[in-house]
């Protein structure tokens, strides 16, 4: 029951966020379409994926895109409106992407999967939460990707930082 | 159900008790006498204030965006009640005790942050909206030095779960399902050989714990005052330059959720570093030999004498702290832009990295 309102409100704003012409709207409804999805996670037992969620994109992203919009839109004295262009080619490939991924979805025998029918329900078992076998996983078996991510952000944040700056000297 | 209804009203209660106490100590700090006339000393001045603003017109401007004006104060209001869900009030009575509650809170307060862009945005208004990307800009960034002070306790008590850090801070530790075999050492040094596992009081508290926790707790009290906007970082509302900041176009019942969620911002981040430096719920009062202070002002877990003594010690602590945050900001002048930036980037956030190295290596002398 829960799953369906969660479903329903992550669908319903997304595509609100489509197809409003309004830029701050369509922010504003990504953050009920990242909170729906947030509350899914957290019904697939996931607690710490949702909050990250939370964490990253709507406490991140998400305040950086509003900031950004009224930013910008501030200069001009009037809401930002985005416009339709490439309409052809763009209903054909979103088109494409639907048969494509309902032909797929349809295809796969889902429930017939080896390691569905193997997994437990009790997902969490004695543990309070996913954070300890998250944690474990990170520094054994995922620790190069790990690494890697975390050095991608250093160089992202050195170069945010550099662009920042005055090149008085340049 | 019940834990919703009951945390609101103890949270009515509190602010409405604060926001007396902000006149009088304001009154008192100016050698003022501060609200005399109604109740005894003016002690119902605040209910008065509540039942004035409830009758007040609900004027929405007519240039403001509509929807958005009418919904920011219920979403600032809601991501600020949500973080009091995981808040453990006493050994037993915890609203939603979830295993990752510290990341939740973090994580749900920044949520607080698109309600001031949504207010700022729908009131149209240049004072609101300057108010709101001021009080935004200074949320982010105080963000990462308090967050990295909560980290370095998380790495301490290696837990996410508050009820479970406040277990550790007190005599009752080994009750907690899950540490029954851990041992407190005097200052976390195994190297000393003094057990405080049964003397609790203020022996096992985070800052004594770790005593490296003393200096990440100035540094996030720092950060709580800048996150809930108070003096002396209150340039997003700024009376004397920006009227306001984001709340100016409000009135009546939206002004008064407004103001609730000021002051329960204030309540929370104050409940947060308590439990997680000042010893949550348990007795500030050692066991001394024969004499067992802790375990007699503690009382029994799960009896009426564990909810009152854990209750009222978490409360008095709360207390003290929000007293703090009243003096301060009567105190201290505002801080320009550029020295709240350099603070925050250039003093604190680079203490508090050193403090999580420290924390992480203190981590290894405990066990």
């Amino acid at each position: 029951m829960l799953f369906y309102i969660f479903a329903v409100l992550a669908i319903l704003s997304g595509a609100y966020m489509v197809l409003t012409r309004n830029l701050l709207y369509a922010g504003f409804s990504l953050l009920i379409t990242l909170l729906s999805i947030a509350g899914i996670y957290v019904l697939l037992f996931a607690d710490f994926i949702a909050v990250t969620q939370l964490m990253v994109y709507v406490g991140g992203v998400l305040v950086l895109i509003l900031f950004g919009i009224m930013l910008s839109s501030r200069v001009h004295d009037k809401s930002v409106l985005s416009e339709n262009v490439n309409k052809v080619w763009g209903t054909l490939v979103a088109g494409l992407i639907l048969v494509g991924l309902s032909y797929t979805i349809l295809k796969a025998n889902i429930s017939s999967l080896p390691w569905l029918q193997e997994a437990e329900t009790d997902v969490l078992a004695q543990q309070k939460s996913t954070v300890q076998s998250i944690g474990v996983k990170l520094m054994t078996d995922f620790v190069l990707p790990f690494e890697i991510a975390s050095l991608l952000l250093l160089i992202a944040l050195m170069g945010a930082a550099y662009i920042a700056t005055d090149n008085q000297k340049v | 159900m019940l834990a919703f209804v009951l945390t609101l009203v103890l949270l009515l209660g509190i602010v409405i008790v604060l926001a007396y106490a902000e006149r009088k100590v304001a009154a008192f700090m100016q050698d003022r006498l501060g609200p005399t006339e109604a109740g005894p000393y003016g002690s119902l001045q605040s209910v008065l204030d509540v039942l004035k603003l409830l009758q007040k017109e609900d004027i929405v401007p007519a240039a403001a965006d509509k929807s958005l004006f009418k919904l920011a104060p219920i979403l600032i209001f809601a991501a600020v009640f949500a973080g009091f869900a995981v808040i453990p009030f006493t050994p037993d009575l915890v609203p939603a005790g979830i295993g990752i509650g510290v990341f939740y809170l973090l994580a749900i307060i920044s949520l607080d942050v698109v309600g001031l862009l949504m207010a700022g945005w729908g009131s149209n208004n240049k004072y609101a909206m300057l108010g709101a990307m001021r009080s935004v800009a200074q949320i982010v960034s105080y963000e990462i030095p308090a967050g990295l002070a909560i980290l370095s306790v998380v790495m301490i008590c290696q837990s996410l779960d508050f009820q479970e850090i406040s277990y550790q801070q007190g005599a009752l530790m080994n009750q907690f399902p899950g540490l029954e075999y851990e041992i407190n050492w005097l200052f976390g040094l195994e190297a000393l050989g003094i057990n405080t596992t049964t003397i609790g009081g203020i022996t096992t508290w985070n800052i004594f714990r770790a005593p490296m926790l003393l200096v990440a707790f100035v540094i996030y009290f720092i950060a709580s005052l800048a996150e809930s906007n108070r003096a002396p970082f209150d340039i997003p509302e700024a009376e004397s330059e920006l009227v306001a900041g984001f709340h100016v176009e409000y009135s009546g019942f939206r002004f008064a959720v407004l103001f609730l969620a000021e002051y329960s911002m204030m309540v929370l981040v104050c409940l947060v570093a308590v439990i997680l430096f000042l010893g949550s719920w348990n007795t500030p009062l050692p066991n001394i030999g024969p004499v067992s202070l802790a375990y007699w002002t503690t009382g029994t877990v799960g009896s009426v004498s564990g909810i009152l003594w854990g209750g009222f010690w978490l409360l008095s602590k709360t207390f003290v702290l929000l007293f703090l945050q009243l003096q301060i900001r009567w105190t201290y002048p505002r801080l320009r832009v550029d020295q709240l930036m350099h603070l925050c980037w250039k003093v604190l956030t680079p203490i508090a990295l050193g403090v999580v190295l420290i924390a992480g290596i203190w981590r290894l002398l405990m066990i």
